[in-house]
């Protein structure tokens, strides 16, 4: 197990608060830009995609319409129902807004890992040795989930709050699928913390960051959790951010604007800051959990502590990449299609894909043979194939039972 | 204080950063915005029509049930969070621990489907 505490602390007091500040300071502006220009190439790539020009006057490239936008809407007059709770209408953009910042504090932004004198990430700033990551608290990534819970209430009460049909609507949509996926998203990230042995994330990085097959293939979870995870984490990351596929909290056609219909002006701009910011940070999360964070491919060495930050902004790019292109080529999924694939398929696998995982790592622990290794993976796949016929057959009865009931009716 | 408190001091500065700078936003669009409501405008918006009924309507009980469901989920990460930090020293009793626990999990899983709670209609 590794526990390495930030080495910032320790040491002078008034220094040790201004670089947090800074760090903070930095993580700010990063995440504010980041959400600016985010936004500015979604708008862009998707015109690519459907064979438009997209926005183009303002600034190069139209590079400033979302800031455009942004000053647009705070001139806007900001309306509250008649009907609203006013209270908790006002309360929802907070709720939803500062917990998409707070995930990031957790994010390891650089820092070059690959180094061989095993400095493990720590760079210095005006002569202080520190993680590039706001903060490295233990419980690290419990807190991304603990704060992706907790953006649940800011849609659920902001759609509550609104005193309007189509946000009630839109919001007990929302926090059904996002509590129903991130129960395959806490199986997800349980695997990756299998696998590292601790729940922080600097130490997830150093893990990540050690060896590799050959030079070639890098030790990242990805490879080293063996792919289910991942795609798990990524579909049930997908439906967390509400985004398409998984936009049926928005579905125009049905709820026109879902939980945020009633909302106007800078309220509304702040729910839509926060989607933008919250698809970074779980952008960022995917990196740090199953691609190595800032670590590199091992292949490459050149040094710096830049080299950190280079690599994870080239997975974050990807990510962000790939979001925008589902939703240029996906349609929406429809609600008993997306329950079905979170509850019948998603968990169950994550389940037994978890179970499998702590076999092998106790092996590996245990230093068991290739023969004790085989069997055991041969054990599981029969277990694995019992519970899946007993789960063939629980489908079949249902059907069985849903034709006769349909007979009886008529 | 404690290096172990420092670090989620730093997370609570954070957040005040983060609540203050959603306050400075609104703050700064109350100077800006212009504020004259009516009837029309602070109506509940149904489409353009006049709404009628109960704004707070009652909704599917399958979202209550998914919600039970997903507590039963919950509760469990909390065993296996912990659990998976230190499996060795759980060793093989705790594997099979594990694997008994996550099994009564997917019965309950199971006794749902079959239920039929899980599909939707």
């Amino acid at each position: 197990m590794i526990l390495a505490a930030d080495p910032l602390y320790g040491g002078d007091l008034l220094g040790d608060i201004l670089i947090t500040l800074l760090k903070a300071g930095v993580a700010f502006t990063f995440l504010l830009v980041a959400v600016m220009l985010m936004i500015w190439f979604e708008r862009k790539l998707i015109s690519d995609m459907q064979n438009r020009i997209g926005p183009n006057i303002a600034g190069p490239w139209g590079i400033f319409q979302t800031l455009a936008d942004g000053i647009k809407l705070f001139f806007k007059e900001d309306l509250v129902p008649e009907n609203a709770d006013r209270f908790v209408f006002k309360l929802a953009p907070y709720l939803a807004l500062v917990p998409a910042f707070l995930v990031f504090a957790i994010v390891p932004l650089g820092g070059d890992f690959n180094r061989k004198d095993g400095s493990d990430g720590v760079v210095s700033i005006f002569g202080h040795d520190t993680f590039l990551q706001v903060a490295d608290p233990p419980m690290g990534i419990l807190f991304f989930l603990a704060m992706s819970s907790i953006a649940i209430y800011g849609i659920m009460l902001a759609g509550w709050g609104s005193g309007s049909k189509y946000p009630l609507l839109g919001a007990v949509r929302a926090s059904a699928q996002m509590i129903s996926y991130e129960a395959a998203l806490g199986l997800a990230i349980a695997a990756v913390v299998l696998q590292t042995g601790s729940l922080s994330t600097h130490d997830m990085v150093i893990d990540q960051a050690a060896g590799g097959y050959g030079g070639i293939i890098p030790n990242w979870n990805i490879v080293v959790t063996g792919f289910v995870p991942f795609f798990v984490f990524f579909i049930a990351g997908t439906a967390e951010l509400n985004r398409p596929p998984f936009d049926l909290v928005e579905a125009e056609q049905e709820l026109v604007g879902g939980f945020h219909t009633e909302y106007s002006s800078i309220r509304f701009a702040l729910f839509f800051l926060a989607e933008f910011m919250n698809t970074i940070t779980m952008s960022a999360i995917m990196v740090l959990l199953f691609l190595g964070g800032p670590a590199g491919p091992a292949l490459f060495f050149p040094e710096g502590w830049w080299i950190g930050t280079f690599w994870f902004f080239l997975k974050l790019m990807a990510f962000l990449f790939t979001f925008v292109w589902f939703r240029a080529t996906l349609p929406r999924f429809r609600y008993d299609q997306l329950m079905d694939l979170g509850w019948k398929v998603l968990i169950p696998i994550s389940l037994a894909w978890f179970l499998l995982l702590a076999g092998l790592r106790l092996g590996d622990d245990r230093d068991w043979t290739y023969n004790e290794t085989l069997a055991f993976m041969v054990g599981c796949i029969i277990t694995f194939a019992l519970l899946g016929g007993l789960l063939i057959g629980a489908i079949n009865t249902a059907r069985a039972e849903r034709v006769r009931e349909e007979a009886d009716r008529g | 204080m404690s290096d172990f408190l420092r670090s989620y001091l730093t997370v609570a500065i954070f957040g005040l950063v983060g609540f203050a700078l959603v306050g400075a936003f609104l703050g700064l669009g109350r100077l800006l915005r212009p504020d004259k409501p009516n009837l029309a405008k602070t109506e509940a918006y149904e489409s353009g029509v006049d709404p009628t009924g109960d704004m707070w309507s009652q909704s599917n009980i399958r979202y209550y049930i998914f919600a039970l469901l997903f507590v039963m989920f919950d509760v469990e990460a909390v065993f296996i969070f912990p659990w998976a930090a230190r499996l060795e020293a759980y060793e093989i009793f705790g594997l099979i621990e594990m694997a008994i626990f996550i099994f009564i999990l997917l019965l309950g899983l199971l006794y749902a489907w079959r239920k039929g709670v899980l599909k939707w209609v």
